[in-house]
Formats: C-alpha cells, sequence, structure tokens
C-alpha cells in the first residue's frame, strides 16, 4: 500500500514537473512570433497570412504571441536571457541599432532577393536605412507610419480659434499659429495640444515637433551630443513656453486622451485613426505637421520584424518573413501598417485600406510623410541613453526652469554615453 | 551457542519503520525544500555567478570578467544618489509606518461596539491588488488629480506631487505606508491584547498615568513584535519595486530611483544582466547586515531576550 503511495507521488510530482517529455512529429516545425499588437484584427490578419504559408509549407505553423507595448522591448530581451527566444520579433525603431547591431538578427537581403517575385528593389531605401548594417537587411519595416496632427474642430472652433484646416488655406499652418490655436483652447479650459505618449518621459517623440527647428538630440554618426545647440534651444525654448507660459500644451502629470473629444489637437502616428470615437463622433481632421524655422518637414516612426539567428528554424523562420512581407502580403499589411513599398504609396491603394481616411489626407500626410518623414531619434543602448536623458530633461519640466542650462546638463550627463 | 550461529541471520528489510517515517517526512517538505533551492539557492548562486560575467543578451556574449562589475560598482556615479534614495524611502517609510501602525493599534485595542468594522478597514488595503492600489493612488497624485481638487476646494493649491523632487518621494512613501500599515497594526493589535490586564491595574494602583503605563508596560511586553515588525518593514522597504516603477519611474531625475529599481533599470531595460547580478549581491548584503545587526539588538531593545 505504501510503495502504492510513493509511487502515485513521484508519478504525479513527474507529471506535474514535466519530466515527461512531450512528443511531437519529428518534421513539425513551430514558429513563434513576438508582436505588441493584441488587436483582432490585426491578429486575424497575420493568421491568414500565416494559413497561406502553410498552404506551401504543411508542417509549419506560426503563432503570434501579444506582449503588451509598455514593456515589449524587456518581455523580450528576457525571454531570450532566459533560453527561450522567439523565432521572429517585432522590434521598436528605437531599439532598431541594438538588434541589427548585436547579430542577434538572421540576414534577410539574400534569401528576400532569391524569392520569386519578391521585388526588392520596390521597397524604399529610406525606409529600410534604420535596418541594414553594411548593405545588409536585418529587419523589414512592416510598419512606416508618419506622425501628424488629429484634429477636434468642435473644441477649437468652440474657443473662437482658427482651425488648422483654416491656417492651411492660409497659407499660414505654422508652429507659431498652432501654438496659438491651442493656447486659446487652453484658456477656454480645455486641452490645447497633446503630443501622445510623451507623458514628459518619451522626450523622443517630441521629435515631431523639434525637426521643425531643424533641432537634433546627437550628431549623425551619434558621438557628440547635439542636445544644447542653438536649434534644440529655440525649439525647447518655444514648447517651453507653450506648456508653462501660454497653457497651450498640457503641463507634467496630466495624463489626457485627444480621443475622448476634450482637446483641440494631438500629435500621433495615423495609425491611431483606428481610435476615433464610432458613436457620437466629434468633427475631425488629419493635418501634416505645421511648418517651422527650417520649413515643411515629415517624421516618420516605424516597427521592424526580424528573425532570430539562433533559431533552431532560422531558414524557415527568413522564409516566412519573406512570405510574409511579398509584394501580395505588403498590401494586406497596408491596411493597418502603412507599407514600404514604393509600388503601395498611392492614393488608390492606401484609400482602399483606410476608409476613414479622404484622398487629401492620404496625399498630403500618408504618401508626402513616408515619402520623405525622418525617422525618430534612435542609437546604440538606447534605453540608457533614453534613461539618462530623461532623468535630466526633468529639471526643464517647471514653470521658472533655464532651458539651455538644462539642455547642457543633458549634453554633460549623455555625452560620455554618446561618445562610447 | 553453536545453535545461535547456525542459524541464518534474518534478513532485514530495507523499508524498516525508521527508514519509512524518514521517507514520508522528506515527502513533506519535499514542495518546501524544492521551493527553496529551485527559487532561492540556486538563483542566489547564479546572480553571483553572472555577477562575475559581461553577458549581452542581443549578441548572446557571455564572458568572464573577474571582479570587473565590483569595480565599476565602485565607480558608479549614480550608486551615491541611488543608496541615498534608498536610504530616506527606507527611513521614511519604518518610521511612519511603525508609528502609524502602533498609534492605530492602540486605539483600535478598546471594547467599543463596531470596533471590528474600523479594524477591517485598516486592514483591507493589506489584501488588495498592490499595482491597482498604486495605480489608483498616481490618478489620485496627478497635477490634476483628486487630491489637489480637494486642496483647491479649500482654497490651497497643491503642488505637482510626483514631478516635485521632494513630495515625489514623500508620495511614494506614504502611499506604501497606506497600503501595508494595516499588517503591522494587526501584528501590534495582537501582540497588545497579550498583554496581561493585571499588570495595568497594578501600575494603576501604584499611581501610574496612562503614559507611563505605555512606556513601562506596554513597550516592553510588545517588544518582540516590535522587533519582527521592524525587520520585516525594513527588509520590505528596501525590496520596494512597483510603487515606483507605476508612480514615478524613478523620477523626478534620479530621486526616486531606489536600489531595486536601479538593479531592474540595469538588468532589464539596459540589458546589463552582469552589472544589474552585481547591484543585488549588494542588495543582498545590504540586507543581510541590516538584519544582522537588528537581530544582534534583539537583547537590547526585547523584554524577553536576556
Amino acid at each position: 500500500m505504501r510503495r502504492t503511495i510513493l509511487g502515485s507521488t513521484f508519478a504525479a510530482l513527474a507529471i506535474t514537473t514535466g519530466l515527461t517529455a512531450p512528443t511531437f512529429a519529428q518534421d513539425a516545425i513551430n514558429l513563434r512570433m513576438t508582436i505588441w499588437s493584441a488587436n483582432e484584427a490585426h491578429l486575424a490578419m497575420f493568421n491568414e497570412i500565416a494559413e497561406g504559408f502553410k498552404a506551401s509549407n504543411p508542417d509549419v505553423s506560426i503563432a503570434f504571441e501579444p506582449i503588451p507595448f509598455e514593456n515589449y522591448t524587456t518581455t523580450l530581451t528576457t525571454q531570450i536571457a532566459g533560453g527561450n527566444p522567439p523565432d521572429l520579433a517585432w522590434i521598436l525603431e528605437s531599439n532598431a541599432a541594438d538588434f541589427v547591431n548585436s547579430g542577434a538578427l538572421a540576414p534577410l537581403t539574400e534569401a528576400f532577393t532569391a524569392t520569386e517575385g519578391y521585388d526588392m528593389a520596390d521597397v524604399s531605401e529610406q525606409a529600410t536605412a534604420l535596418w541594414q548594417k553594411d548593405g545588409q537587411l536585418y529587419a523589414y519595416p512592416f510598419s512606416t507610419s508618419p506622425f501628424a496632427i488629429f484634429v477636434n474642430n468642435d473644441v477649437i472652433k468652440a474657443a473662437g480659434a482658427k482651425t488648422p484646416a483654416e491656417l492651411i488655406a492660409e497659407d499660414a499652418w505654422t508652429w507659431d499659429n498652432a501654438f496659438a490655436t491651442a493656447a486659446t483652447v487652453g484658456q477656454s479650459g480645455k486641452t490645447g495640444l497633446v503630443v501622445r505618449d510623451f507623458k514628459y518621459q518619451v522626450w523622443q517623440n517630441m521629435a515631431s515637433i523639434w525637426n521643425a527647428w531643424g533641432a537634433t538630440p546627437w550628431s549623425a554618426d551619434g558621438k557628440t551630443c547635439t542636445f544644447a545647440d542653438q536649434p534644440m534651444v529655440d525649439a525647447m525654448t518655444a514648447i517651453h513656453k507653450a506648456i508653462f507660459v501660454d497653457g497651450a500644451m498640457p503641463g507634467p502629470g496630466e495624463d489626457i486622451d485627444f480621443f475622448t473629444g476634450e482637446t483641440g489637437m494631438t500629435i500621433t502616428q495615423i495609425s491611431r485613426a483606428s481610435l476615433l470615437p464610432k458613436e457620437d463622433p466629434f468633427d475631425w481632421d488629419l493635418v501634416p505637421l505645421p511648418s517651422g524655422p527650417v520649413g515643411t518637414y515629415a517624421v516618420v516612426g516605424q516597427a521592424g520584424v526580424g528573425a532570430f539567428a539562433a533559431s533552431p528554424n532560422v531558414e524557415t523562420a527568413v522564409a516566412f518573413l519573406g512570405y510574409m512581407t511579398n509584394p501580395e502580403n505588403s498590401q494586406k499589411l497596408a491596411q493597418f501598417f502603412p507599407p514600404a513599398r514604393a509600388s503601395l504609396l498611392n492614393a488608390q491603394t492606401l484609400g482602399a485600406t483606410n476608409p476613414l481616411l479622404s484622398a487629401e489626407q492620404i496625399e498630403n500626410v500618408v504618401i508626402d510623410g513616408i515619402s520623405y518623414g525622418m525617422v525618430l531619434p534612435g542609437h546604440t543602448n538606447f534605453a540608457q541613453i533614453q534613461q539618462t536623458v530623461r532623468s535630466s530633461l526633468d529639471a526643464l519640466w517647471v514653470a521658472d526652469a533655464d532651458v539651455p542650462a538644462v539642455l547642457q546638463s543633458v549634453c554633460d550627463s549623455v555625452g560620455p554615453l554618446l561618445a562610447r | 551457542m553453536s545453535l545461535m550461529t547456525e542459524t541464518p541471520p534474518r534478513k532485514r528489510p530495507f523499508w524498516t519503520m525508521a527508514r519509512r517515517d524518514a521517507a514520508a517526512g522528506y515527502l513533506f517538505i519535499a514542495p518546501q525544500l524544492i521551493g527553496i533551492i529551485a527559487f532561492v539557492l540556486i538563483p542566489l548562486c547564479l546572480v553571483f555567478y553572472y555577477s562575475l560575467h559581461e553577458w549581452n543578451v542581443l549578441a548572446n556574449t557571455f564572458n568572464f570578467v573577474g571582479a570587473a562589475n565590483y569595480q565599476m560598482l565602485l565607480a558608479d556615479r549614480a550608486l551615491p544618489q541611488v543608496l541615498l534614495s534608498s536610504a530616506i524611502f527606507s527611513v521614511g517609510l519604518v518610521v511612519l509606518n511603525m508609528s502609524l501602525a502602533l498609534l492605530l493599534a492602540v486605539l483600535l485595542d478598546q471594547k467599543l461596539k463596531g470596533i471590528t468594522v474600523f479594524r477591517t478597514l485598516f486592514f483591507s488595503p493589506v489584501v488588495v491588488s498592490l499595482v491597482a492600489w498604486t495605480i489608483v493612488w498616481s490618478f489620485l497624485l496627478q497635477n490634476n488629480g483628486g487630491i489637489n481638487g480637494m486642496l483647491a476646494m479649500i482654497g490651497v493649491e497643491g503642488p505637482n506631487w510626483l514631478r516635485n523632487p521632494t513630495t515625489a518621494m514623500i508620495s511614494v512613501i506614504v502611499v506604501q505606508v497606506f497600503k501595508n500599515v494595516g499588517l503591522n497594526m494587526i501584528l501590534f493589535l495582537a501582540a497588545l491584547q497579550g498583554v496581561p490586564k493585571e499588570l495595568y491595574e497594578a501600575a494603576r494602583v501604584d499611581g501610574a498615568g496612562h503614559f507611563k503605563q505605555f512606556r513601562r508596560i506596554t513597550l516592553p511586553m510588545i517588544s518582540p513584535t516590535i522587533l519582527l515588525t521592524s525587520i520585516i518593514t525594513i527588509v520590505g522597504s528596501l525590496q520596494v519595486f512597483a510603487q515606483i516603477a507605476v508612480l514615478t519611474q524613478g523620477g523626478p531625475g534620479m530621486t526616486t530611483t531606489v536600489l531595486v529599481y536601479y538593479l531592474y533599470q540595469q538588468a532589464f531595460q539596459f540589458h546589463f544582466f552582469g552589472y544589474g547580478s552585481t547591484l543585488s549581491i549588494l542588495l543582498f548584503v545590504i540586507v543581510a547586515v541590516l538584519t544582522f545587526v537588528q537581530w544582534q539588538m534583539r537583547k537590547r531593545i526585547v523584554f524577553y531576550e536576556n
């Protein structure tokens, strides 16, 4: 009797601790791709593409694993550190340099060029710049989404300010006038302008404003801090005034969402159009970023997808990536993620897949934005640089801040990290 | 004699009573033992092992660097500020938490109708999810949040709690105190109720006032609980993470970047797993030393230990 108890206890332990290995068919390949969207429509589309791949590769199945955006890169690297890396992963543009330079990703150019009908030349050079090293592509930019301004005309008109559309018609869509409109809205008791996801933490999103002054956080080679240079001082002075003098933007510690309808304008990527309220909608508009001292400009946010070189099924993973981003599937992806393929960058294709946007909005905001937009700042070792700048920049977000002095302190603290 | 030697010796069964009991005993403690080995001892050894290496997760390189991470620890310019923030947080938390818990326990140690309702109310935050609790507080503490709204009603312009270096630290401490004060309160309450009532009667007869009774009877009698709660609270205060991550992310500047949060940043955000491991060794040493010192002090401060 006691033996039976002992025996069954061990059996139970063996089962619960996984000592009995599950058996798989020997030739089955299970790929796993980590993504940061849990949107059901996105998942349905990815599963449809995966089914298409399975049709010609019956042994392969692909699972898409959503990870919350806030901790995406942290979770991904923890999986890698824990010896459980995915086969494929979405990669944020700010981490592009870290992933591309580390050697963690498998090279793609050769495999893509060899894929029949892939047409590598169709993929925009500018869009892939961030994801290349020594002419070799390491991740494919499946989403190149321009930053633009969503407008709530109801709120702006109620405050008695000029709408962006009116300013554009007068050829006066500049940051001075945009801040003025936002200030009038702010003084009416509503919120003027929100830089979405900035929250006085994600400072790199401010590039959507400071690029109008030609400002950059560091030199093109990434070695020298340029936070204290004149363009950045001018841009930050204008932003600081808009926040603390004119009340055009919410101050630190105020969390406000444009899409609830109480805000005049928000800067965000056009892919956020899906957040516009379906019931009881307000009179909204989508306009390009205003012009600044350097004239007109555009900023894009990118997301890449790559295959891990250490995956035991790396060849299959790269083949799937080639299938997922071929011309046919790129068109499917384009309904949610603005494409990097020149052949798809036309009002007809994008209009069919973005029914919310007018032809004019697609032409002015989407196509122009993707065609000459600059990417957000990125750097090797970005997380530490981001955190160091964030920490020094906190001193700027008070009413009596000395803007040039704070920006100099940013360079003092981040300089050594950049020079490494 | 010869008969005895010729008798074949009876074969002793392997499963003697003692062995069976021992096996059953080991089986009973096995889940706990496996848990401690798998989740405490092995990770502890691994962390020390990792702290001697430079581990680049992305590049998949893992190189022995000897004491380099420990040299980096000594040269880390941010570390003094981090240790200072940790010390301010711990001292603030322990002082506020223990005194408030004791005050509440004394107030609630009364035989009044409905007193259990109040005890339950003060204890309830302990069972609330930490992150949910902190998120609610983050809304209340926003510049345009509930607390400043209430202050505005009485004509006071509140500070921007989580963005001002001084108030950010106070906010994080107070949110944590309110969350856990109920636990210490219950422990103190139980200790208070264990103090024999005759001692107070005798003291009253001798003419001791309320304060003297508290000082001469209550405090010595509950001193073992004070030691226990102080150890738990200090160790807990050094491990604070979620509140910082939700409320301030270590800011403004570095003012609320306590050691565990800094360790998390280094290891999981910046991917310096080797250096992160070194920092956790530092944390382990600090906690071990503090606990040892407190344990040694028990003979002087705890009534029963002499």
